[in-house]
């Protein structure tokens, strides 16, 4: 007996399936019995990288035919069904036939800004995922500015978009570039006051420090900052270029936007980028707004990681979602919504957090009081703003019903026209208006 | 009469015009409108068509339509093919709406050799005109909805109906797009057993499907604000520029010819004529879902009257008309189709033109487009709906 609780607790201390930094923690502590700590901390820094990589690529696989099933299910088909079970080994056809495929540029590009924004954008799309804690100790780098670097590591893949889109030397590829750099400048912004917001509130900067913040005082941030959740969702996805956003690569409009030129695995690679992006930025609103790999006291029973990644799935069900269901935003209308609505909502939620995080700290509320009268506060503040911003904001064109009407008897040009139009009964069906 | 110095003088006057164009934006900071071909391949030009824009920054200044490339020659090539030879022709210029051309090219036929048409020939045509609309505004406003940005699920979701309705050709003719059905005289076969029985089902279950898009579509805000006010054009612009169908009809101007000059028994059933108020590209996605009811509704009288009797009458099938010249036309899904023939007292025609109401509804584009986004011309484009088989022909 005793020897089996002896086993137990050595298999505990390593094998805790719960918490996979435990394993770290054992080379670490073995490393540091003969030999100096930055060999510890070289040594698992480059297993987290590997492990993160290891993990992505199969993931990405998945995803591409998760995210084609879904969407085919959504239109009705059945999605890709041929190459292995259900058709789950279609990914893997697809990066077989891109890698195959010859690799073109056009004549007239800069060869080497051509050749690398392929790579390049490998290295945000990588970095980003050094600070995503998928457990309590469980991030590659668990920065005390993570949130800092999330934001800065995403702000560089734009210029990675705008040399692809440059040195093609093609028009198209030049105005997707030119509505990426617009928009990633944008939307910068509303996702930065999002996530101020948040460290405002919860006084940390850490990404795992917000997830803590959120464990400690039994709330997730959706409930708290409804607006900044809602906002940072739009703005990731404008981002991550996915409709109703997804005007730097408008398929109906400018072919392909900055990739149009990218043939074969380049092409693949800007691909499997965004689609590892979109799952990292699933991941980082999980965090944020979801409690991350906590989810009240469950974290104790189920892996942190199998949490993490659930509520990851369910926020990119949701992109696949709004992407299956909308159509696109112009240009305008995306950026007149980043500045006009997104920014001062943002704003507006930020100083709500400084008052109330006053509140808490200098005239020392009860949190457990204070917390969910501030969380319906917060969403009625919410819903009153998106009201207001849908009255306020509609364009004069949308404020008139389209209207329908049958003619009947009336058959002809103008005189029939005005016939119908100053018939005083109700027209067949009105749509839109205030 | 255009004469060849006329048209020189008018290519000037444009070129001068978009010299203009180009000089009023020069805005002295070195920066230049830029000129991007739409075209000929790009995913939103329907087919085989080249629009040239030019842009400042993201605004259509200019835009100029190149097409011929899809151009088949048929007009020469029916010159030398007997009247029925000339069927199958017709398919091929709209191919989305090939019963309509059909039907047209059939009723010019038709007046040209003084044929009687059965009237179970005429209730067959009516049923099978009405189908290909609902096919044809299926596709339309679905591929409307892609150029506005959709990721396809409106697309797919209308295909499903546009699918049973070439089912239905299928079952009848046996080809879907190319139908080559009708015959001068009334329509190469009877309808199958199996016709009426599968087109009750899909009455049944248009209702329904109709409600979900107009639950998807009808209110959704991005749709309303990327069509709305969007590729405007006013109905005295509209008439002057001869344009018809939805197009036409979007603007206010209550005019189908099916109501204006029925044909093929059309005074017999009764239906509206769905007309919209300010003639942009959401009052033709509306006009249209609107005129999908309208069909529903001519079809459930169709089988409810449909009369027995024979479904062709007696032609010869190398018919020689006296000489003499003949002109029918028809409300086809995109507008006023019309054929005009001239006999010479030979086998084939001595001239066999088309009306093809792509061509001319297609003709307003740079009005509408021009001073909007360059997003805004792919969605107007997309709301003319085009057939580049028709325009090129």
């Amino acid at each position: 007996m005793s020897g089996l609780s002896g086993f137990s607790s050595v298999l505990g201390a390593w094998y805790d399936f719960r918490d996979l930094n435990n394993l770290q923690r054992l080379i670490t502590e073995w490393i540091a019995e003969w030999g100096p700590d930055w060999i510890a901390s070289i040594v698992t820094g480059v297993l987290g990288a590997l492990a993160i990589l290891g993990v992505i690529g199969p993931t990405l696989l998945i995803l591409i035919w998760v995210e084609r099933k879904v969407i085919a299910r959504f239109q009705q088909r059945y999605g890709p069904n041929r190459v292995g079970p259900k058709g789950l080994l279609q990914p893997v056809a697809d990066a077989v036939k891109l890698i195959l495929k010859e690799q073109l540029a056009p004549r007239s590009a800069d060869k080497l800004l051509f050749f690398l924004p392929p790579v390049l954008i490998f290295v945000p799309g990588i970095l980003i995922w050094g600070v995503l804690p998928f457990g309590p100790r469980m991030s590659v780098a668990d920065l005390n500015v993570g949130v800092l670097f999330l934001l800065a590591v995403s702000g560089t893949a734009v210029l990675v978009l705008f040399m692809a889109g440059w040195s093609s030397n093609n028009k198209y590829a030049l105005f997707g570039a030119m509505r990426a750099v617009a928009m990633s400048i944008s939307y910068e912004v509303p996702m930065v006051l999002a996530l101020l917001t948040l460290v405002v509130f919860s006084g940390t900067m850490s990404v795992n420090g917000i997830v803590e913040w959120q464990q400690q005082e039994d709330v997730i941030f959706i409930l708290l900052f409804p607006l900044s959740a809602v906002a940072f969702f739009f703005a990731a996805s404008a981002e991550l270029n996915r409709t109703p956003a997804d005007i730097s690569e408008a398929e109906s409009e400018i072919v392909a936007g900055y990739h149009t030129e990218y043939s074969g695995m380049r092409f693949g690679l800007f691909y499997a980028v965004e689609l590892g992006n979109t799952l990292v930025v699933s991941g980082f609103i999980a965090t944020f707004f979801l409690g991350g790999w906590w989810l009240w006291g469950l974290d104790q029973w189920v892996p942190s990681w199998i949490i993490l990644l659930v509520k990851t799935g369910a926020v990119y069900f949701l992109l696949i979602w709004t992407r299956g269901t909308l159509p696109r935003l112009r240009v305008d209308q995306l950026m007149g919504f980043c500045w006009k609505a997104l920014v001062p909502a943002t704003l507006l939620f930020v100083v709500v957090a400084f008052v109330e995080r006053t509140l808490l700290i200098s005239e020392g509320w009860d949190t457990t009081v204070a917390l969910p009268i501030m969380a319906v506060f917060n969403i009625a503040l919410t819903l009153g703003a998106v009201m207001l911003f849908a009255r306020v904001s509609r364009p004069a064109a949308l404020r008139r019903p389209a209207r329908i009407r049958m003619a009947g008897a009336e058959i002809g040009g103008l005189r029939a026209a005005r016939q119908v139009a100053s018939r005083t009964e109700e027209p067949q069906f009105q749509v839109g208006g205030d | 009469m255009t004469t060849a110095d006329d048209t020189r003088s008018m290519m000037d006057d444009s070129r001068l015009a978009m010299q203009g164009t180009i000089e009023a934006l020069d805005s002295g900071d070195g920066s230049e409108p830029v000129v991007v071909n739409l075209g000929p391949q790009h995913p939103s030009t329907h087919g085989v068509f080249r629009l040239k824009v030019t842009l400042d920054g993201e605004i259509v200044r200019d835009a100029e339509m190149r097409i011929g490339y899809l151009h088949r020659s048929m007009e020469k090539l029916a010159e030398e093919r007997t009247y029925t030879q000339n069927i199958p022709f017709t398919d091929r210029i709209d191919y989305l709406a090939a019963m309509s051309n059909n039907l047209a090219y059939c009723l010019a036929a038709e007046e040209l050799l003084g044929v009687e048409v059965p009237p179970r020939a005429n209730a067959i045509r009516v049923m099978f005109a009405e189908l290909q609309r609902v096919a044809s505004h299926a596709m339309a406003n679905g591929t409307f909805i892609n150029d506005c940005g959709a990721w396809h699920t409106p697309l797919f979701h209308m295909f499903r109906d546009r699918e049973r309705v070439l089912d239905m050709f299928e079952m009848t003719c046996g080809a879907r797009l190319t139908t080559n059905y009708m015959r001068i005289g009334g329509v190469a076969f009877d309808l199958p057993d199996e016709l009426l029985p599968t087109l009750e089902q899909f009455l049944a279950d248009m209702p329904e499907n109709i409600a979900n898009y107009e639950a998807l579509l009808m209110e959704n805000e991005i749709l309303h604000a990327r069509a709305r006010g969007v590729g405007v054009i006013s109905p005295e612009m509209a008439i002057n520029s001869s344009l018809s169908g939805p197009v036409l009809r979007a603007t206010g101007v209550p005019w189908d010819l099916r109501k204006a000059n029925p044909y093929s028994g059309y005074e017999d059933y009764e239906f509206d004529v769905p007309v919209g108020e300010q003639g942009d590209c959401f009052d033709r996605f509306l006009v249209r879902m609107a005129e999908v009811k309208q069909s529903l509704r001519i079809l459930r009288q169709v089988i409810d009257n449909l009369p027995d009797g024979p479904w062709l009458a007696d032609v010869p099938l190398h018919a020689r008309p006296e000489p003499g010249e003949s002109y029918a036309r028809v409300e086809s899904p995109r507008g006023e189709l019309g054929f005009y023939l001239v006999s010479d007292g030979g086998p084939a025609p001595y001239r066999f033109h088309c009306r093809p109401p792509s061509l001319i509804n297609l003709s307003a584009l740079k009005e509408m487009s021009i001073g909007g986004t360059l997003a805004d011309a792919i969605v107007t484009l997309g709301s003319i709906d085009i057939v580049v088989g028709e325009i090129d022909r």
